[in-house]
């Protein structure tokens, strides 16, 4: 497998050239945030017009670390699903965030906002926690240390591996890639009457 | 009638959840170096390639496989010959957990109320299932389950005239609105019939079963065997990106129910099934 490289700071133009289904080799800084971070995040932004970091330029890795063992920089920090995040999305997205990493699909909304901003939305592969925190060279807290693996953090990652999934021009391999092997027409039934009308719909 | 301390158990708890989260069991690892024999997309290979990858750097260096190590769910199988003394069984499982999540350095994902959601610090409660067994053994196995995947799982209360056919579409839909968000090569416990809470418990308990070992029921087996067969042609893949592997195993429990009802239960588990069991 080919693998792209991004190297920060990433420009609108790395953003943008990023395709659908690429595998990508990250290296730079990512600010790392899940639930409880993007609710607090939105409410600052809310009450004082401006978030606890500048998104412009930045990106947001989807996750919660488990603890850091000692002698560790920290925990395993997989990606965590995306779609909680959705409602948060588009503010950030309208503020300059460039990129998101995480799993999982996302709302129509989000892509929408992906397009209409020039961004990206990319998936570390979920449950390879272990091997992903590897390649985190630095963390430190940048806001909400109470919120634990919730916390807002800032990260430096080294050859981070991730995979394009949906790329600036509203592609996405969650639905290309499963129509691509997929040997049967029975779910997405509406769709099925409309592109095979004459196939039988039971597997 | 054997006397046993429930001391015992809070250790054998703490072992296991710390055990269950750092090694991946070679039967489940074994199911990705077989899904990359017969998977057809390169990218779903190269990922089947970081799980093997990542399961064994989590074995080799003592760290947890997955950050989200889970909330426990306890199957406690209790002899009729067993005499329980000292602290209330289920105080010392849910010290066992807390003592497991600290010393493991396991994250810590149990959040008090639903709607006020403060971490207790501690991963407890556990959620614990009690049965009785002949004998005078305690069987107990601890099963850290990620939400990645049990945020996915679905229930239904069926018409008996929907029948297999009505069974099988919703497990398909269920699997399909999983997508790329369980973590897939997925791992589907069924849960037929009984009740409604009962349904959903035999899912979880289907998820205890080894792969590749099919239901002794006839009916239940071939099920099982049309589902991964279905359930592979739907073209997920590993991880959601497309490819011909999206389920490595589905297991079905069945339990007699109401002649009113056909209830089906699916709990989803991601590629990373993980329980451990001691009998003392």
């Amino acid at each position: 497998m080919n693998e792209k490289r991004l190297v920060y700071p990433w420009t609108r133009k790395d953003v943008t050239s990023l395709k659908s289904g690429e595998s990508v080799l990250i290296t730079g800084t990512l600010y790392m945030a899940r639930d409880a971070a993007h609710a607090r995040m939105t409410d600052e932004f809310m009450t004082k017009g401006k978030f606890p970091f500048e998104p412009e330029g930045q990106a947001i890795y989807y996750s919660g670390p488990a603890p850091a063992p000692p002698g560790k920089i920290i925990g395993p920090a997989g990606p965590t699903t995306s779609g909680r995040m959705d409602k948060f999305t588009p503010l950030l997205l309208e503020n300059g965030l460039y990129f998101m990493i995480g799993k999982g699909n996302r709302s129509s909304e989000v892509i929408d906002s992906i397009v209409k901003n020039g961004c990206a939305y990319m998936a570390a592969t979920g449950g390879a926690a272990a091997l992903l925190s590897r390649s985190i060279i630095s963390q430190e807290i940048v806001s909400y240390p109470e919120l634990g693996p919730e916390a807002l953090r800032k990260l430096y990652v080294e050859d981070f591996p991730a995979i394009v999934i949906i790329d600036c021009n509203g592609n996405n391999l969650y639905e290309d890639g499963k129509r691509q092997y997929r040997k049967i027409h029975i779910t997405a039934r509406e769709d099925n009457a409309v592109k095979n009308p004459n196939k039988n719909t039971t597997g | 009638m054997r006397i046993l301390n429930t001391d015992i158990i809070k250790n054998a708890v703490e072992k296991m959840c710390i055990e269950a989260s750092y090694k991946i069991p070679e039967n489940i690892v074994r199911c990705y170096y077989d899904a990359l024999k017969i998977e057809e997309s390169p990218l779903a290979k190269q990922i089947l390639g970081q799980l093997i990858e990542n399961a064994n750097y989590a074995a080799s260096n003592n760290v947890p496989s997955c950050q989200d190590t889970g909330m426990v769910v306890v199957f406690l199988k209790i002899g009729r010959e067993v005499f329980l003394t000292g602290k209330p069984i289920e105080d010392m499982i849910n010290e066992g957990v807390a003592l497991g999540y600290e010393k493991g350095w396991l994250r810590k994902s149990v959040v008090s109320h639903p709607l006020e959601r403060i971490n207790t610090g501690t991963n407890t409660p556990a959620v614990i299932h009690f049965e009785f067994i002949d004998g005078d053994k305690v069987e107990i196995t601890v099963m850290p389950k990620g939400f990645g995947s049990e945020n996915m799982s679905a229930f239904a209360m069926l018409k008996p005239s929907d029948g297999i056919e009505g069974v099988r579409n919703f497990i398909l839909d269920t699997v399909e609105k999983a997508g790329p968000n369980a973590c897939p090569p997925l791992f589907i416990g069924i849960g037929l019939g009984g009740t409604a809470e009962k349904a959903m418990l035999l899912s979880k308990k289907a998820l205890l079963r080894n792969p590749g070992y099919r239901s002794t029921i006839k009916k239940d087996a071939e099920l099982e065997l049309q589902l991964i067969d279905l359930l592979n042609q739907t073209g997920i893949g590993a991880t959601g990106t497309g490819g011909t592997v999206t389920v490595f195993d589905v297991f079905v429990e069945s339990y007699p129910t109401h002649i009113a009802g056909l209830p089906v239960a699916v709990n989803i588990c991601c590629h990373a099934m993980r329980h451990k069991e001691t009998v003392i």
